[in-house]
């Protein structure tokens, strides 16, 4: 697994902070992230729901509902700073062309009405500035490319004449027909089924190669993640917690939520014996959160992570965590002998590659 | 292994949904038997069955063909009052979307004690509101919960009060219907723990229904895999995973994603082509190639199978 190679940036977040109002009330969805994006990878954005994911995204795109606005931080895409965009006119210049998206429910992006054929074909008319036959055919092209086959039969068609797979497929050749530079793809397989699930996943991976996209994948599923990802961004309750390349955040992780996702997961659970759970619930937006958001549930809380937030500690050139075990002052936790096997089963496996 | 008591026992089930045009075999010969004290997995894809047949057992869906035992007397067609009235005690369910399974204007006291009031399995006033509060205690919840209303709960809690609705019953055999397939990954793991304290603490018999693999690898004892409303293996979970024989088995299994970098990259995955049977010359049955491991397979794949892979004793 190489590293991200080309480390040119090509799309910044900085200190970023997303308000929601909700009945008066204010709920702090994105709470001073930092992120960076580089030119070319795959980084895939982990964490429960509610932790944040799609709020991130959304306001990378200007799809954030009506009641949030950012409150603070700039998203610097070249030379320029989203947050500030006002008008949707200024958005459109942006979305779709140099950012796309694809959702989880392939239906919310597609028209009922209109045959899906046309559907790719407008962004090919009004992004690529083709007319007549050349856009048909580049039509046909799209959707080859995305494996539908028969595709002169499949242009005439309506959505509701393709499965959920085939509908995810279509949604993809309409973001690509926009010839975006950024691929974002939030939770596109959680509503398929895993044979699917596998065929979409492989065909955005090719499609990265084959376009040079640059694609940031949301999900919660760890098994998705190592599938597709070059660098890992956990989230919690609005917070990056921890980021780094993919084998780092997988057998090297620094912080205790991330432990505790991969603790969790039924392949480390041992027949017979209770599954490793993390106690209690993420906390509630709408109250301030101090120290480390996951201090309450976190077994090796300290006395600080209840009172300061923790900066991002430097683990590697790559990897960052904040999390204030750190700190060269914190003790030396002991952590659970599953984790720590799964640690030594990913060093062996980085040894033999 | 010990002798091993059938609780519940299917036999050639077939069910069809529609009439004439728009008929539709959702069930198609299937046969397996859940023994006392397991938990059963079942899986395949949306749409492939899974729970046409917990809706069978629970007799919420009309048998078109076959029978189902429990106990090894019959529970579809024409019972009589009291072993229905045993049955409808004895065999609970629990849905995979906590929400929409809820009564949502209905108090949590209600829903839980629904089941026993249609039963009339209490003895006073006093004692159903006992029986409710013990429940609510056992899946981890406080009794004054037993006041308010499903709306104010978070997805893990709900599905706790779902839980909560079965296990008043003092069920025998439970019918989990992907339970924690809407719950989120931190929320899981309490879940399946619960579920396996319950089974332990009551006796309990799952028939646990899901999509993800992980999830029936780690709490399962042994697993059917259903395509397009045929079981096409059954094994011990173990077996399964390790040695897969039918080809849809296979599929299914290389397409989960492992959660290790590593691993997943190396892996292929197999995709599953039905027209490489040929049945219409050859017709398949539910064989047992190896000892409590059954393929839906004809002679000719049989041969193959054995021929291809690895099987023990
Ligand atoms: N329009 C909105 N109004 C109020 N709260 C919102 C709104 N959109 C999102 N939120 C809240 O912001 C938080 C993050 O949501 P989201 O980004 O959707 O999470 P996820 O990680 O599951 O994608 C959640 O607590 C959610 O309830
Ligand atoms: N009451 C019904 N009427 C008609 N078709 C049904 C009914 N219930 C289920 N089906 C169909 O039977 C098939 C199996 O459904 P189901 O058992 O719900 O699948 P699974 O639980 O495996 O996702 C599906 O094609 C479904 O549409
Ligand atoms: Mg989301
Ligand atoms: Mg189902």
């Amino acid at each position: 697994m190489e590293a991200t190679r080309t480390k040119s940036s090509i799309l910044s977040i900085q200190s970023l902070v997303i308000k929601f109002t909700l009945r008066g009330q204010v709920l702090t969805a994105i709470r001073d992230i930092s992120l960076e994006l580089y030119q070319g990878e795959s980084l895939a954005i982990v964490g429960e729901s509610g932790s944040g994911k799609s709020v991130l995204v959304k306001s990378i795109m200007g799809l954030l509902d009506k009641n949030g606005s950012i409150e603070q931080g700039r998203i610097l895409y070249n030379d320029r700073d989203l947050a500030q965009f006002t008008t949707e006119r200024e958005w459109l210049q942006i979305r779709g062309k140099e950012i796309a998206m694809v959702t989880q429910d392939p239906m919310t992006s597609l028209n009922p009405l209109k045959t899906i054929g046309k559907q790719i074909e407008e962004c090919v008319v009004l992004h690529q500035g083709l007319k007549g036959k050349a856009a048909y055919e580049e039509t046909l092209k799209y959707l080859t490319d995305v494996g539908i086959y028969d595709v002169e039969k499949r242009y005439k068609q309506y959505p509701h004449e393709f499965s959920g797979g085939m509908r995810q497929r279509i949604v993809i050749a309409i973001a690509l027909a926009c010839h975006p530079k950024i691929l974002i793809c939030d939770e596109p397989t959680t509503a398929l089924d895993v044979t699917i699930q596998a065929q979409i996943l492989q065909l955005l991976k090719n499609l990265q190669q084959k376009y040079g996209l640059t694609t940031v994948y949301i999900t919660h599923d760890l098994g998705v993640v190592a599938k597709v990802a070059d660098r890992i961004a956990v989230m919690y309750a609005g917070d990056v917690i921890e980021v780094g390349a993919t084998h780092e955040v997988f057998f090297n992780g620094q912080h205790p939520y991330t432990w505790a996702l991969i603790s969790s997961l039924p392949q480390l659970g041992l027949k017979g014996q209770q599954l490793y759970s993390i106690k209690g619930t993420p906390p509630n937006l709408f109250k301030a959160i101090k120290g480390d958001a996951f201090a309450p549930r976190n077994p090796f809380a300290l006395k600080i992570d209840y009172e300061e937030r923790p900066p991002f500690f430097q683990v590697s050139n790559t990897h960052y965590a904040r999390t204030w075990l750190l700190d060269p002052r914190a003790p030396k936790v002991e952590l659970p002998e599953t984790l720590l096997a799964f640690f030594e089963e990913g060093r062996q496996h980085a040894n033999d590659a | 292994m010990t002798h091993k008591e059938v609780l519940v026992a299917v036999k050639n089930l077939k069910i069809v949904f529609g009439k004439g045009k728009n008929k539709f075999v959702a069930i198609d010969d299937v046969s397996f038997d859940i023994f006392k004290g397991e938990t059963f997995g079942l899986v395949g894809e949306s749409g492939s069955g899974k729970t046409t047949i917990g809706r069978a057992i629970m007799r919420i869906n009309e048998v078109t063909d076959g029978q189902i035992l429990y106990h090894g007397k019959n529970i579809n067609g024409k019972i009589s009052k009291d072993w229905d009235r045993e049955i409808t005690q004895k065999i609970q369910m629990i849905f995979q979307d906590p929400m929409a399974s809820l009564n949502e204007r209905a108090k949590v006291d209600y829903i839980i004690s629904e089941g026993l009031v249609n039963t009339k399995k209490f003895i006073s006033e006093e004692d159903r509101q006992q029986k409710v509060r013990k429940a609510l205690l056992n899946v981890g919840l406080l009794p004054e919960f037993a006041n308010r209303f499903p709306h104010e709960f978070s997805g893990g809690q709900r599905q706790r009060i779902g839980i909560a609705r079965a296990l008043v019953m003092e069920p025998e055999f439970i019918i989990a219907d992907e339970p924690i397939s809407a719950l989120d990954v931190s929320i899981r793991a309490q879940v399946l723990n619960l579920l396996a304290n319950l089974q332990q603490q009551n006796h309990l018999t799952y028939l646990f229904i899901a999509h993800d693999l992980s999830i029936v690898r780690f709490i399962t004892d042994r697993t059917a895999v259903i395509y397009k409303g045929n079981i096409v293996e059954l094994a011990e979970t173990e077996t399964l995973f390790s040695n897969p024989i039918h080809p849809y088995t296979r599929a299914l299994l290389s397409a989960v994603p492992e959660p290790n970098p590593y691993k997943e990259r190396e892996k292929i995955v197999e995709i599953y082509d039905p027209t490489q049977h040929r049945y219409d010359q050859q017709p398949p049955a539910f064989v047992e190639i190896e000892k409590g491991h059954f393929i839906l397979a004809n002679e000719q794949e049989i041969e193959n199978y054995r021929t291809t892979r690895k099987m023990g004793g």
